[in-house]
């Protein structure tokens, strides 16, 4: 066994070890992923507005 | 005081007439505990073993049913709004109400439960530690679901996020609840477990309805 | 917020380098240990975010403060997804030592009914049409809830050693080595900053709805005044 597939093995106990970090790193990573998106969409909506309210404005 | 009286005189006269809210529960409660020896089959030892869960439970679920309207009939109807502008502390309304919603709906399952341990083999000397523990547990239930359902008054999904707030809040009483009745089982004494529910009722007594008038007031804003 | 990023990236790199490399499997758990580089961090971090929301909640219908209110709102998914993880970690930590995904002991329990408020928290703060009322029901519900927290602890502690011997649960806490103890802190104090960074993220996306809203209605009151005049 190479020292990797060791370290891959991790004593025995990779089917527990392994997910409980995939699960760790899915649940913040979406998490983020989310509000990242969330912001970002935000921002775009009321920039849209406020352009507009912008042009409105220079109108009259 | 007498004020207080007259809004519980009112609450139980409309429960009464209207009757439907406190017989479904009921009939919900028998019905549930009914379904339990067809899921996990007739066997007595097992009945007798886990009756008193099987009650408390159901009893809890039961008692949400009617919780859901017990603001919000009087908010639709606008009702509640005079009663908060009455000379009467909101306080003592909620206390009245709540009063009058566990005499309607917890006092029938409290005498049914005796009667449905029986059909679920409990040895009877658990009958009166298990109404005990519902007369004792049942009000803090009440209580706190109150400030449950001042708080969805108006929301959108009242029924199911009634039980999704109230049902983790009761997890101390259903703990001891059981406890009570699982000590006399064994034959150890219960004396602690109605101790720390009296406690847990003296402690909700004077925090729900204040809490419960707080969201209240925030509903009529 | 860039030095929130950076940190938060940096400490759990350096975090799970240490965890994962460079320390020793504990010498009963084995390898199984590293399970509480993610695990325990998480536990503290679900209960921090639950007294940081209580609080913010506190604050908000206190002083009226709007921001407490974001602050609160904001913090409830974060808290929920620490407290998923913990949940989720323990399960798998739980199998390999105890033999066993799931215990009702106390710590499991009142884990899981801080995970059930937080659920309610954001299912009621949804819940209304009108924002003001959805707030401060939501904040009412966090600080009774978090009267409840210490409550179950407490009960489900007796209702347990009642029932069940604590022998496959009691796991000595093994005089933690310092080897053990840096990768630990370093993931915890990585999953702080990585709450400040979202926290920050999802803030600054609820001010600019708010903003939104603002000029929404502003909009459609000043339409309305053109009709009427």
């Amino acid at each position: 066994m190479t020292p990797f597939q060791a370290f891959l093995s991790m004593g025995g106990y990779a089917g527990y070890v392994w997910p409980s970090f995939a699960i760790a790193a899915l649940a913040l990573g979406a998490l983020l992923f989310a509000s990242l998106r969330s912001r970002k969409a935000t921002a775009a909506e009321l920039d849209a507005l406020e352009t507009q309210a912008g042009e409105e404005a220079s109108e009259t | 005081m007498r004020r207080t009286l007259l809004i519980l005189r009112r609450d139980l006269r409309l429960a009464l007439r209207q009757g439907s809210d406190s017989f479904a529960a009921v009939m919900f409660f028998v019905m549930a505990v009914a379904l339990f020896p067809f899921g996990v089959g007739p066997e007595p030892n097992m009945l007798a073993r886990i009756g008193s869960g099987i009650l408390w439970v159901t009893a809890l679920m039961a008692s949400m049913l009617a919780l859901e309207r017990l603001f919000q009939n009087d908010y639709d109807d606008g009702s509640l709004e005079l009663l908060a502008l009455a000379p009467l502390p909101l306080e003592a309304v909620v206390i009245a109400k709540i009063a009058a919603h566990w005499i309607a709906t917890a006092l029938p399952l409290i005498a049914a439960a005796p009667v449905l341990a029986l059909l679920l083999h409990a040895p009877a000397e658990i009958l009166a530690p298990l109404a005990l523990a519902l007369l004792l547990g049942t009000p803090t239930i009440s209580l706190l679901g109150a400030v449950g359902a001042a708080l969805i008054i108006g929301s959108r999904r009242g029924g199911v996020l009634l039980s999704l707030l109230v049902l983790p809040l009761a997890i101390p009483v259903l703990i001891f609840g059981v406890g009570a009745v699982e000590a006399a089982l064994m034959g150890l004494p219960a004396r602690p477990y109605f101790l720390v529910l009296a406690a847990f009722l003296l402690a909700a007594l004077p925090l729900c309805p204040w809490a419960a008038a707080a969201a209240i007031r925030q509903a009529l804003e | 917020m860039p030095w929130l990023q950076r940190s938060t990236l940096g400490l759990i790199a350096a975090g799970l380098t240490l965890g994962l490399f460079l320390s020793p499997p504990d010498y009963q758990q084995g390898d199984s240990v590293r399970i509480m580089y993610v695990h325990v961090p998480a536990a503290w971090m679900a209960l921090f975010c639950y007294t940081a929301m209580a609080g913010a909640s506190a604050a908000a219908l206190v002083w009226r403060h709007a921001l407490a209110h974001v602050a609160a709102r904001a913090t409830a998914p974060i808290g929920a997804s620490f407290t998923f993880i913990a949940l989720a970690s323990g399960s798998l930590w739980g199998k390999p030592m105890w033999g066993t995904w799931w215990v009702w002991d106390a710590r499991l329990t009142s884990m899981l009914v801080l995970f059930f408020l937080y659920l309610g928290y954001i299912v009621l703060a949804g819940a209304f049409d009108d924002r003001e009322r959805a707030q401060k029901s939501a904040a009412v519900l966090a600080i009774v809830g978090f009267v409840n927290v210490p409550i179950i602890k407490f009960s489900v502690d007796w209702w347990n050693t009642l029932h069940q011997p604590a022998s496959v649960l009691k796991i000595d806490g093994p005089s933690i080595d310092p080897s053990m103890l840096a990768p630990l802190l370093l993931m915890a104090i990585g999953f702080a900053t990585y709450y400040f960074w979202v926290l920050a993220i999802r803030m600054q996306d609820e001010i600019m709805a708010g903003k939104i809203r603002a000029l929404r209605l502003r909009r459609a009151e000043s339409e309305a005044g053109d009709r009427s005049s």
